[in-house]
């Protein structure tokens, strides 16, 4: 399958939603819009309106982190982790790497 | 003033009195001849005197889109509160409903929503006791 990327996956991942919504659908695939919202709220304390998740959704579709199917008459979605490999064959890991890892403080947002 | 009814739209009364009685358990208490449909209402066999539920005709263009859009964003047209949520999704999974979500921990309610085949979907919520 062919996936359009028009959001790059840095920009994608760079939200603290849309890496919540990431992490509840690997935690469940096929969920629809009410479920995601449903899980922020309760598990993340994420309140936002759906129109803004749904927002935060057309982002990380666009950068073909998630996919979308209709199941009967409701829209779900998917996690697609593809992208991400992007990621580590751009920055990879070398064997003989020190992985007594420096302190990763001050990284977050 | 009290709230003495409540109304979920169905695409076929008679069928959604079926529905709503013989798999989810629920009882008639009204069903009266109006013309073309009728006036049925449901109540809880754990409060029969309680909250009367209308299977009301979802006849009116407005309600069909408004229940349209709903659908597609999985959000349910009403709510019920049972003691157990796993328990009810396993007796209604074996009476072949429909779940659009299984039971989700939401930390301090259980939820899960199934699809009322009369054109919504019907969220079931546990809510946890204190530990």
């Amino acid at each position: 399958m062919h996936i359009i990327c028009h959001v790059d996956i840095y920009r994608a991942i760079a939200d603290r939603t849309r890496r919540a919504i990431l992490d509840e659908l690997v935690d469940r695939s096929g969920q629809s819009l009410f479920e995601l919202c449903g899980r922020l709220i309760m598990k993340h304390g994420i309140s936002s309106s759906r129109q803004a998740i749904s927002q935060h959704l057309d982002v990380l579709e666009a950068a073909g982190l998630i996919r979308t199917r209709r199941e009967g008459r409701s829209k779900l979605h998917w996690f697609v982790g593809a992208p991400l490999k992007a990621i580590g064959e751009r920055w990879p890991i070398s064997t003989d790497e020190d992985t007594s890892n420096p302190t990763e403080e001050g990284i977050e947002e | 003033m009290r709230i003495n009814l409540t109304s979920v739209s169905v695409d076929d009364q008679e069928k959604a009195l079926r529905f709503y009685t013989k798999t989810l358990g629920f009882r008639l208490k009204h069903n009266i001849p109006l013309g073309e449909h009728a006036w049925i209402t449901v109540v809880s066999e754990e409060a029969p005197e309680g909250t009367e539920l209308v299977l009301e005709p979802a006849e009116h263009p407005a309600v069909r889109r408004y229940r349209t859009a709903l659908v597609e964003d999985g959000i349910p047209f009403t709510s019920f509160a049972v003691d157990d949520v796993e328990a009810e999704h396993e007796r209604l999974v074996a009476k072949g409903v429909r779940f659009v979500q299984p039971p989700t921990d939401l930390g301090t309610v259980i939820t899960a929503v199934f699809d009322d085949s009369c054109g919504n979907l019907i969220q079931i919520m546990e809510e946890k006791g204190q530990p």
